[in-house]
């Protein structure tokens, strides 16, 4: 990845390219790529969905490699949800093929002066901006199908759905899976309303002609390669769990412990959760034909998701994440795996993230626009409002929070305006922590307390106290900030937490690649900057300490069963980075 | 007395889902777990009335205990 291709959308004449030295992004890549450019070129107080925020695209430092599960792509932007940083990754093959060409990241900048709507085709010879006014207002899927007849099979499509389009803040990228599917999204904090304000429907990648990276330590990396697939291959929650159940596994385990929230944050308990457990989906996904097990990119050794196929044995839709299941599920009051799966469908299709829009449909219905357990209902909303980009849809595909204040709700559950994901912070407080502070707004992938609080992997920090959550949740989160520079799937986290051995073949793994040796310092090192480089920017961005909280009712409102509030102080979430 | 126990993922296999079982005063989760021959190596998260237990905790007529083995998501 010795180079930078920079595109410049508004050039006088037409979108303009140019290739740059990669230079100290030769050897870093993913999240630290993306927040380091943003933060470098992207003026923190600009309007997100305007000419000066750019788009920042970047395969992982082991991506286009031979590591096994290495095919992250990081998207970053000024972030049109919550207005601070963004860094979104997602699965699928592009990161893969487009570290192959050579990129260590695209830079996206500038607006085009027109209406007109582009494509970017990329191959090991050329990079081609056209005008491709045809593909205007197509989603996701049907995009993909006319563009699998220009462009065959054997590419990567990095797309926007019509949400992005009409620049929605819930707006994801699409990324194709193996069989070319639309279903691994870049889906926080409105990246693709991003793309969609750049006037760039979809991102061809082509790498014919390209092979592996080659690393400098062949053998040292061929070793580590070996050790780090089979620790985990041997460890139950990447080897055993998640390929069987995928990350639904998970709905029984919070519902259980009490900590999963119900008809938007009221309970901590669901009682149709059995009904769309991970055990129950996995079950109907074998009878009806589909699969319980697929990598959402070559080189996965988890292969956490799975194939939804409808009532006939038709393909519906990939195997809705345990995040999707809760937050058109359990939040919205559905019981349904069909309507859950139709819903993962249409998010995918129109390209919007599946926890933004099952939150706001679940914040609506709190509202009284509709019932909780609305079945159709909430498929109408998503199907043929947000889809449509009606009035009502723009609303919802603005995000929880806007929809809370079109219908006067007082309990929205977002940290700096994005939607809490699927696990209380009352009763998994570790993870509240992280919600609260993380540059992302909240997100429970920034530092998955989850692991230590409820799972037991990792250690054991009790979930319903505040004791000793700061220093989970910082040392998660600069963990994660490194891991999600890597491009190596953040489910290593499981086996390299429990297993020494596993960790250090990951640090064999950059090493071996890179010709270095890593620590587990050099990792700290690198999650500490990657964190401080956010935080400044969303200092220039307006954020202070005080968007550093939860909402207020998780201080107020018990949560049953425990009847508890979250507990940690503000001044304890402001110790969170002590390292500054 | 009687205590209901709950089996998940993996665990599920040629047992049970949900059972109300017969079990001795004193008896502990760790009695249960050798009783279901659930594998040690495998067991993660066992819960009794939604707080996290350790195999030595007792059980109490009524009870409900959920064990599962390790698993993970998100």
């Amino acid at each position: 990845m010795d180079k930078i291709l920079r595109i410049d959308m508004g050039a006088e004449g037409g979108p303009k390219q140019s290739t740059e030295t990669a230079g100290e992004f030769a050897a870093l890549g993913g999240r630290a790529t993306t927040s380091t450019i943003v933060a470098k070129e992207v003026p923190a107080d600009c309007h997100p969905l305007g000419a000066e925020n750019k788009l920042v695209i970047a395969p992982g430092m082991l991506s286009g490699t031979a590591a096994a599960i290495s095919g992250r792509i990081s998207v970053g932007c000024k972030s049109p949800l919550t207005g601070g940083i963004k860094e979104s990754n997602a699965g699928g093959q592009a990161a893969q093929v487009l570290a192959r060409l050579g990129y260590a990241a695209i830079i996206i900048e500038g607006q085009p002066a027109g209406d007109d709507l582009y494509k970017i085709h990329i191959n090991k010879d050329r990079v081609e901006i056209s005008v491709d006014n045809s593909n205007k207002l197509l989603d996701n899927y049907p995009l993909i199908d006319k563009l699998k007849k220009e462009y065959g099979d054997k590419v990567a499509y990095m797309t926007i759905g019509t949400a992005g389009e009409r620049l929605m803040a819930s707006a994801s990228i699409a990324c194709t899976d193996p069989e070319l599917r639309p279903t691994r999204h870049c889906g926080r904090g409105g990246v693709g309303a991003v793309m969609g304000s750049k006037q760039i429907k979809a991102i061809i990648l082509d790498d014919a002609g390209c092979k592996n990276r080659p690393p400098q330590d062949a053998e040292k990396f061929k070793a580590a390669n070996r050790v780090f697939v089979e620790g985990i291959r041997k460890h139950p929650v990447a080897g055993e769990g998640l390929p069987a159940y995928g990350t639904n596994v998970l709905t029984n385990v919070l519902n259980e412990a009490g900590g999963y929230p119900t008809h938007n944050f009221k309970t901590g308990q669901f009682d149709g959760g059995t009904k769309i457990s991970g055990e129950s989906l996995a079950e109907l996904e074998i009878k009806r034909g589909g699969s319980a097990t697929h990598g959402c990119h070559r080189g996965c050794v988890i292969q956490c998701s799975g194939i939804y196929n409808d009532k006939d044995g038709n393909y519906l839709t990939k195997q809705p994440e345990y995040e999707t299941v809760w937050s058109h599920g359990g939040h919205c009051g559905i019981s349904d795996l069909d309507t859950i799966a139709t819903l993962d469908y249409w998010d995918d299709n129109i390209g919007v993230d599946t926890i933004e829009m099952g939150v706001a449909v679940g914040v609506a219905m709190d509202g009284g626009l509709l019932e909780f357990g609305d079945c159709e209902g909430a498929i109408k909303l998503v199907r043929d409002e947000v889809g449509k980009g009606t009035g009502l849809g723009r609303i919802l595909g603005g995000g929880a929070e806007m929809t809370g204040k079109a219908f006067g709700v007082e309990r929205v559950p977002v940290v700096k305006s994005q939607a809490l994901p699927a696990y209380d912070p009352r009763t998994v407080q570790g993870i509240g922590v992280t919600y609260a502070t993380s540059t992302q707004g909240a997100d429970h992938t920034a530092g998955y307390a989850v692991a230590t609080n409820i799972l037991k992997v990792g250690g054991d920090v009790d979930p319903l106290k505040p004791e000793g959550q700061i220093e989970l949740s910082r040392n998660l989160q600069i963990a994660t900030a490194s891991i999600d520079s890597t491009g190596l799937c953040l489910f290593i986290a499981f086996p390299i937490l429990d297993q020494p051995e596993t960790f250090q073949a990951m640090l064999d793994l950059l090493g071996g690649f890179y010709g270095i040796e890593m620590t587990g310092d050099d990792v700290v090192a690198l999650g500490q900057k990657v964190l401080s480089l956010e935080r400044e920017f969303n200092k220039g961005a307006g954020f202070g300490p005080a968007d550093d909280r939860l909402p207020r009712f998780f201080k107020t409102d018990p949560l049953p069963p425990h009847n508890i509030t979250f507990g940690v102080s503000d001044e304890e979430l402001d110790q969170l980075y002590n390292w500054e | 007395m009687k205590v209901t126990v709950k089996l998940f993922a993996t665990f599920r296999a040629g047992r049970f889902n949900i059972e109300v079982r017969d079990y001795p005063a004193g008896t502990t989760v760790a009695d249960v777990v050798k009783d279901l021959e659930l594998p040690g190596e495998k067991l993660g998260i066992l819960m009794i009335n939604h707080r996290h237990v350790d195999l030595d905790r007792v059980l109490s007529e009524g009870e409900t205990l959920a064990i599962f083995p390790l698993v993970g998501g998100g």
